[in-house]
């Protein structure tokens, strides 16, 4: 029963992130977007957050959240997947069910 | 006696996923119309407000990062970041919109507005201040 998890604050400010990866089991899917996309950035504090845990979920991160922000994709960690509104949908298709973290 | 007051405007908060960093802008340029002394701090998550290549069209929301590059004809000089943050999240300066003020004793050169000081030099600098602003 894969989950598709959302998560849309930066690690930086709330823990969110730290608790959705905790309780992500092997399989399933994070998506960050909105404020969430900060916490994929190469070298920051928090990376290994995702860095840790990518053997087991897959990482996905929404391309305009980050264009927005003035993120270039290549400070982002290598291995998350960038995807459009388009591949957002695929993914709440793709998994049996969406949790979105706040 | 003079009735110029040192306002800093403190912002933590990163833009767009919140409406923070917006308003603090605005508060900020409405200070800067009163002739007061400011100052603009950027720590914790509010220093990826001055990211540089924000493009919010596939958002459909305002691009207000260009608004900051205004702060200078405003007067406002004095624009602090924090190293730590900055480091913390990855960033350095150079990930920054670069931003100036003109020098009108020296011929209107163009100077840095932006420092980056650590966290205890801008614990120096909150205690300068007579009005901190927190957004």
């Amino acid at each position: 029963m894969p989950i598709l998890h959302t998560v849309n604050k930066s690690a930086y400010e709330r823990n969110t992130l730290e608790s959705c990866v905790s309780k992500a089991l092997k399989g399933s899917a994070v998506l960050l977007l909105e404020d969430g996309v900060y916490s994929a950035v190469k070298g920051g504090a928090k990376a290994g957050i995702i860095e840790s845990a990518m053997g087991d979920v897959s990482f996905y991160i929404l391309g305009p959240d980050v264009k927005a922000r003035g993120l270039d994709e290549g400070k982002l960690i290598n291995g998350v997947k960038v995807v459009d509104y388009n591949g957002f949908v695929e993914l709440t298709v793709s998994n049996d069910k969406v949790a979105s973290w706040l | 006696m003079s009735s110029i007051k040192k306002f800093c405007y403190l912002n933590r908060k990163a833009p767009y996923g919140t409406v923070y960093a917006w308003e603090a802008l605005e508060v900020v340029l409405i200070g800067a119309a009163f002739d007061q002394d400011c100052s603009v701090v950027f720590t914790d998550d509010g220093v990826y407000q001055l990211l540089k290549g924000q493009d919010t069209a596939d958002l459909g929301i305002k691009n207000f990062s260009p608004t900051y590059s205004a702060l200078g004809d405003y007067d406002i000089r004095k624009i602090y970041v924090e190293k730590e943050s900055l480091e913390e999240r990855g960033l350095s300066v150079d990930d920054l919109q670069h931003l100036v003020w003109e020098d009108e004793d020296e011929d209107y050169a163009e100077k840095d507005s932006i420092m980056v000081v650590t966290k205890d030099e801008l614990a120096q600098v909150l205690d300068e201040q007579d009005v901190v602003l927190s957004f």
